[in-house]
């Protein structure tokens, strides 16, 4: 998997990944992504799912535990552009309601300002 | 390897894109569940791997190298304690997208996880339909 940080308004980190969230491709990198942010004090992250091909069970498991580190650091983490299989892997396992959902990035750039 | 075997063995049932696409998730699902939690991620335990086709139903069968166990013991991944934990979704999973997910303890040790779909569900709309 590919991960790229950029920064947008008001300091959301929005982070665009490529490729698999899949078991030893892509689930420890999300992670890792998503710990170096909070660490380094970004608190408002905006994960781009666009160009995310494949996720199972184990990358779930790895944005569910971002969701919950960025959370209990006083952040807020949302997701973007969910492709269609994903939101359906998410709604099936309920999480779809624990996640903030947008499909345009300004307004979900917006959204953290409120 | 096991997806794109799997892929071949589907190719002529015709199959749309969607249903195809949740039986590989449910394959990888249960060959991950066999290699981390099975065999522990031992390099030296095997997991083992069939598959076929007998009267328009697809059946997956994987055995692990492992202690094995109790499937009545895997948490609900739905209910709210659960729902933020880390793990625990992969069997949820290949019974969601499988019709029938089952296990036992095979002889000789290991765990056998068989995976049925009805591939006469889930084909292609005929043109016009």
């Amino acid at each position: 998997m590919k991960t790229t940080v950029r920064e947008a308004a008001g300091g959301v980190q929005i982070v665009d990944l490529k490729g698999k969230i899949t078991i030893g491709a892509g689930d420890v990198q999300l992670r890792e992504t998503i710990n170096h942010l909070v660490e380094s004090g970004k608190k408002n992250i905006l994960v781009n799912m666009k160009d995310v091909t494949t996720i199972d069970s184990s990358g779930i498991g790895e944005l569910v535990g971002c969701y919950t580190s960025v959370t209990n650091k006083g952040g807020k983490l949302k997701l973007l552009h969910l492709p269609p299989k994903i939101s359906d892997v998410l709604t099936v396992t309920q999480l779809i309601t624990v996640f903030d959902v947008y499909e345009s990035e300004t307004e979900a750039v917006g959204s953290f300002a409120s | 390897m096991a997806q794109h075997l799997c892929g071949k063995l589907l190719e002529g049932w015709d199959l749309n894109e969607e249903t195809t696409h949740w039986i590989l998730m449910a394959l990888r699902e249960a060959l991950a569940n066999a290699i981390k939690h099975g065999n522990a991620q031992d390099l030296a335990k095997r997991v083992h791997l069939e598959m076929d086709v007998t009267d328009h139903t697809l059946t997956i069968r994987i055995q692990d190298e492992g202690a094995g166990f109790d499937p009545e013991r895997v948490v609900d991944p739905l209910a709210p304690e659960n729902r933020l934990k880390t793990t625990g979704r992969g069997i949820f999973y290949m019974k969601t997208f499988m019709d029938e997910v089952r296990f036992r303890l095979a002889e000789g040790g290991g765990m056998e996880i068989v995976l049925t779909k009805d591939l006469t569900q889930g084909k292609q709309k005929e043109e016009g339909d």
